[in-house]
């Protein structure tokens, strides 16, 4: 209850108003779009005089003011759609089946449709814009004029323009799934939102006028081959003839018709141009600075204070928001890091540093977790692939010897070969959890010796399903069906859908002794079968081409949500950083050894995840396109902050480090930052 | 008003040599004269001239080849290339420095005195940690650490005519050069033997339209880079770690040739091939003009708080200073910034007598280096010989300037560049690089006025320097006057 109120107010107060103010000023951009679009699309270089009297007519005709009114119903209408879809931690596809997923989810369907509509009635004014042979749907047949009755015939070059703004709005959309487009992200520099807008507009008219491009591009070849079917249909429902005196548009020639190819480009370009322009507007809106106020005099404000609103998880752009407000008050405002360095009145107690370090290390450690358990299951996913059953259980001891060298109490967690062999170990363990507490599965004693284990074991794997095989008569015999859906197919998409949520708490850790594990005569057989119907359906290409994990997607999926933890450890370090001199009542202190080690087990963890190949890869910029793919670097900007953040405590504290308490191999990993060997 | 007649004169002594470079005698201007003529395809080196030297070359190339193309694509190449010619030489009459090789461009631009025939182009101490890397002019890098005995060398296909270098602060290993036409950002390993890292331990940034780079600078609590090119009017902000740019588009000045980010991190200072220079401010990305100098801004430097800009224009002989009074965390439109700039030193040429006879000293100011504790401030000067000039500073309660003597080298050398080390325990550490490819630390000892070092008083025999006769003459020349 408390929370939806909280997340209400800053939803209602501040999200919408930016979201409308955003609406507001691309409305107010489409008058000059529109009339460069206006001027573009009549040019003719020999008549100028004309063309501009032209021009100045049309654009003050009450027909014009018409056609304006809908394309800022239009614009309204993605506004609202920007708002309604954006995210702040993007949601990355893990396979192509995933991805397909995503784009035939219904929510996306609704998005696809409503821009397809919009893209017919834009391209409907720019077709009335255009004028000439383009306005009208209808036009009278000509061709024998003994006719008497009011025939109407088809305007082909009308319903061509209208088809490719249908097709650009579905494009858009589409690839709007496929680049992230409605995924929002934070920018490391400050700037005002003019400046930012300038600086953005010329990339934006680029990308509009190379994404129109290709859009005519795919849509000429469709409309090639597919033309005749939306043309018939029309001219059916319509009732309109087809004029036979003039050659179908759906042929070589006339499609390579300058005139109209420019007509369709240019009414593209204005399209994307316009619903880009919305786009950025809402982006750079949504992502300006909010100030929250560290500590209020009023307890009924006492909700919106910096401590309280950092701890909520909905909504997400709120966390955001106020993460970044900590990390720049920690790094600019002295007179704001003071009151985060106060004591409460009554009591003395330093709360409000307590709840921001609190949250920032939670954040952190959380990350730790995760990478942890990704990299114990891609390891040991990867070794026991190369080997037989039989030596199932050397690999688990030999993955636990390396977790315990990481220093994570609950991952000495010892694990039955059937789980280890499950990567997206997050969801995972959050079904361990889960299974535990339910009475069918108390029994967690993986001891494979008895008949039932196996089963027992099916089952707590079982939830990885997605269609629910949670029902507790699963059976201990694995259809193809189940098995298609194998380990290594699925693991990463599980951890995109779980990013942000809180985290899964580890079940209870078994004691060491039960690790005695000894693989019975049904486990290698199902692990037999298990390998048949694996490679059986290897061989089969689509199959394979759908389901195979795509390269660094699992990567990108860890860290989707990194700014967040980036803004922690900017946030933590320079607060720390800055008590060294302005902590009057040494309340960091008391937390610095908890920091300190957190960040070297964090550094720990990342290092050896980019150990892992397809990690250590950039990805090519795509500069042409709206999508932010900025998600996709995430991981190096969270590596050098992290290191960054640990250098600006040792830089500041120096030799004073010695005198905290800690273990001795984070000491010596320190020792290392001292010396600047790292 | 500080004038060098004041100081006392400079005297002749061995500093203690470092590390000697043997100057290159290769002209840097460009290699292909070297080879002998070989025959290439036309469509071969047509490809190559687009990657040198982009259109202009290309059609360079398809003109003077006339017996291979057809008569109208050399024709009409020759008339595009003319009609360029015509076009550029429009807008380089606005702006002089475009029609400047970019080899020219780096080396007038370049905080070194003739870089062009300089053995070291470049030398940046680590902010942290006594390690130093230098440029040469066969542009390699070589990185030198007291505590290690591998001398990493960094070559780079792309690293050529290395303009500036500077270490990242925060960080161990990452090192910014900049170079013909991209950023190489080195992550050299401070813990690994090998002395050739890869070309894969570099970043390479590059940025259509950003070259020659000449100047580069690291924000100094962030993950952010500036850099500069006389080319491009915009300064980019690079993201290092996810290698993307924001280029921050400003009218006039018709480039960006020299930056300076304070030691506090809230401002960068921009100067410009024209006579305007920009002072960024960090938190919003907002800058001020200062128009209406008489020359371009040669160089400058930043008070170890942050509060104080001096600078030094092309033409004069004179140091300026900028005070700005604004409580950080306010952008800096809204605070009260300076209204006009100061003069404090003058450094014109004076004749100076000296036991072997009268000696010039004083000229152009080539740049200026002030040391992390803000007590030394040490002034390249241009003039025959170039020559180091040294003032004591003292910035609070009150802006003063002091003389403090002269550094000069081995009789027939000058100095080209000069860095003062940030992690010098005992005062003030200068590292000059001579004309004779040798670099030289000359160390400043002193007691400093704010914190006293304890430890200091048995006096230790520190090397003596001619840089030290500090007490020859202790008036104030330069006070502000506190309002």
């Amino acid at each position: 209850m408390f929370s939806s109120d909280q997340s209400c107010w800053f939803v209602r107060k501040v999200i919408c108003w930016r979201a409308v103010a955003s609406m507001a000023w691309s409305v107010l951009l489409l008058l000059p779009t529109t009339a460069l679009f206006v001027l573009l699309s009549r040019f003719s270089l020999f008549h100028p005089i004309l063309w501009m009297s032209e021009c100045l007519s049309l654009l003050t005709s009450a027909s014009a003011i018409f056609s304006f009114i809908l394309l800022c119903g239009v614009v309204l209408m993605v506004g609202f759609f920007n708002l309604e879809y954006y995210t702040v931690v993007p949601s990355i596809a893990c396979s192509k089946i995933a991805l397909l997923g995503q784009v035939l989810h219904p929510r996306q369907f609704v998005h696809s449709l409503v821009h397809c509509i919009m893209g017919v009635v834009v391209a409907w004014c720019c077709a009335f814009t255009i004028g000439g042979r383009y306005r009208s749907l209808g036009h009278p047949c000509t061709q024998d004029e003994s006719s008497s009755g009011p025939e109407m015939c088809l305007n082909e070059y009308h319903l061509v323009l209208l088809l490719a703004g249908a097709f650009i709005g579905y494009s858009h959309s589409l690839v709007g799934v496929v680049y992230n487009m409605n995924y929002v992200s934070f920018h490391t520099m400050q700037q005002y939102k003019y400046l930012r807008f300038k600086g953005a507009l010329p990339l934006v008219v680029k990308a509009s006028a190379v994404q129109a491009l290709y859009c005519l591009r795919s849509f000429l070849l469709l409309y090639f081959f597919m033309g005749y079917a939306p043309r018939a249909w029309i001219c059916k429902t319509l009732d309109l003839s087809i004029n036979s005196s003039i050659h179908s548009l759906d042929s070589v020639s006339s499609l390579l018709d300058l005139s109209l190819l420019y007509h369709l480009w240019i009414s593209g370009t204005f399209l994307l141009l316009t619903w880009y322009i919305t786009v950025l507007l809402f982006r750079i809106f949504v992502t300006e600075v909010y100030s929250f106020p560290v500590q209020s005099t009023f307890t009924e404000d006492a909700h919106q204070c910096l401590p309280k609103v950092i701890t909520g998880t909905q909504p997400m752009i709120l966390k955001f928001l106020a993460l970044q407000d900590l990390a720049l008050l920690s790094q600019h405002s002295p007179s704001r890091r003071l009151e985060v360095f106060s004591l409460s009145q009554p009591g003395g107690h330093p709360h409000i540093w307590t709840a921001l370090s609190k949250e920032c290390l939670s954040l952190l450690s959380d990350l730790t977790e995760r990478l942890v358990a990704h990299h114990d299951t891609v390891a040991t996913n990867g070794r026991a692939k190369s080997q037989s059953t039989g030596s199932n259980k050397r690999s688990t001891t030999s993955s636990e010897g390396s977790v315990t060298s990481v220093g994570m109490e609950d991952m000495k967690t010892p694990r039955p070969s059937a789980l280890i062999r499950t990567p997206g170990s997050v969801f995972l363990r959050s079904s361990v959890g889960a299974g535990l507490r339910t009475p069918l599965t108390t029994p967690f004693t993986p001891d494979l010796d008895s008949p039932f284990s196996s089963p027992a074991l099916r089952r707590l794997t079982g939830p990885l399903e997605p269609q629910g095989a949670l029902s507790p008569g699963f059976s201990s015999i694995q259809s193809p069906h189940v098995m298609r859906r194998g380990p290594k197919l699925w693991s990463a998409s599980t951890d995109s859908q779980l990013n942000g949520s809180p985290p899964p708490s580890p079940g209870p850790a078994p004691s060491p002794s039960q690790a005695q594990l000894k693989p019975s005569f049904l486990v290698t057989f199902l692990q037999n079968r298990k390998d048949q119907v694996k490679n059986f359906l290897a061989k089969r290409m689509l199959i394979m081409y759908l389901f195979n994990k795509l390269p660094e997607a699992s990567s990108q999926a860890l860290f989707a949500d990194s700014q967040v933890h980036i803004w922690a450890l900017q946030g933590l370090s320079h607060l720390v950083a800055a008590s060294f001199s302005e902590d009057q009542y040494g309340i960091v202190q008391t937390t610095l050894p908890t920091i300190l080690s957190t960040l070297l087990l964090l550094q720990e963890a990342v290092d050896r995840h980019f150990k892992l190949p397809h990690t250590s890869s950039k990805p090519g910029h795509c500069s042409c396109s709206m999508g932010d793919d900025s998600y996709k670097t995430l991981r190096f900007a969270l590596r050098s902050t992290l290191k960054t953040a640990v250098y600006r405590i040792t830089a500041t504290f120096g030799g004073h480090l010695h005198a905290v308490q800690m273990s001795a191999e984070h000491r010596k990993r320190l020792q290392h930052f001292l010396e600047y060997k790292e | 008003m500080c004038s060098l007649a004041l100081f006392p004169p400079p005297l002749y002594s061995m500093n203690n040599v470092v590390c000697s470079l043997k100057p290159h005698s290769r002209q840097e201007s460009s290699s292909k004269s070297a080879f002998r003529d070989h025959c290439e395809t036309l469509y071969t080196r047509s490809a190559g001239a687009w990657r040198d030297a982009g259109l202009s070359g290309l059609l360079n190339e398809i003109a003077n080849s006339s017996a291979e193309v057809p008569k109208w694509l050399g024709v009409s190449s020759s008339c595009v290339l003319a009609l360029l010619r015509w076009v550029s030489s429009f807008h380089s009459s606005l702006f002089p420095h475009l029609t400047l090789s970019s080899e020219e461009m780096t080396a007038e631009f370049s905080q070194v005195l003739d870089w062009s025939d300089c053995a070291v182009r470049g030398f940046a101490w680590h902010p942290h940690t006594q390690k130093c890397a230098v440029a040469l002019s066969d542009d390699s890098i070589k990185i030198y650490n007291p505590k290690s005995a591998t001398t990493p060398t960094l070559k780079h296909r792309l690293q050529r005519s290395v303009a500036a270098l500077q270490w990242k602060p925060l960080c161990a290993s990452a090192l910014a050069v900049a170079c013909h036409n991209c950023l190489l950002v080195w992550h050299v390993d401070p813990t690994s033997l090998s002395t050739r890292p890869s070309s894969g331990c570099a970043q390479v940034l590059s940025h259509p339209g950003h070259s020659p780079v000449t100047s580069v600078a690291w924000s100094p609590n962030g993950p952010l880079l500036v850099s500069a090119s006389p080319r491009d009017t915009a300064l980019l902000v690079w993201d290092v770690a996810v290698e993307s740019c924001v280029p921050l588009h400003r009218v006039g000045g018709g480039g960006v040739t020299y930056l300076s980010w304070s030691p506090d991190g809230s401002r960068v200072l921009a100067a410009t091939p024209s006579s305007l220079f920009r002072v960024w401010e960090t938190r919003m990305w907002t800058c001020e003009r200062w128009p209406s100098l008489k020359g371009r801004c040669q160089s400058g430097c930043w008070s170890p708080d942050g509060s104080r800009l001096l600078f030094t224009v092309q033409g004069e002989t004179v140091i300026y200073a900028l005070t700005f009074t604004d409580n950080p965390g306010v952008p800096l439109m809204m605070s009260g910034g300076p209204k006009a700039a100061t003069v404090v030193a003058d450094l014109s040429e004076t004749t100076l007598n000296t036991p072997d006879g009268d000696i010039m000293v004083g000229g152009e100011i080539q740049s200026l280096a002030w040391d992390p504790r803000g007590e030394r401030l040490a002034v390249h000067v241009k003039g025959r010989p170039a020559m180091i000039a040294v003032f004591k500073t003292q910035i609070s309660p009150a802006f003063k300037l002091l003389p403090c003597g002269f550094v000069q080298g081995e009789a027939g050398t000058e100095p080209r560049l000069m860095q003062f080390n940030p992690n010098y325990q005992h005062g003030a550490q200068l590292t000059v690089c001579w004309s004779n490819g040798k670099i030289t630390h000359v160390p400043f000892c002193f007691m400093s006025a704010g914190n006293p070092q304890p430890g200091l008083g048995g006096s230790p025999s520190f090397p003596l320097t001619q840089g030290r006769p500090a007490d020859y003459n202790n008036q104030t020349l330069y006070t502000e006057l506190i309002s």
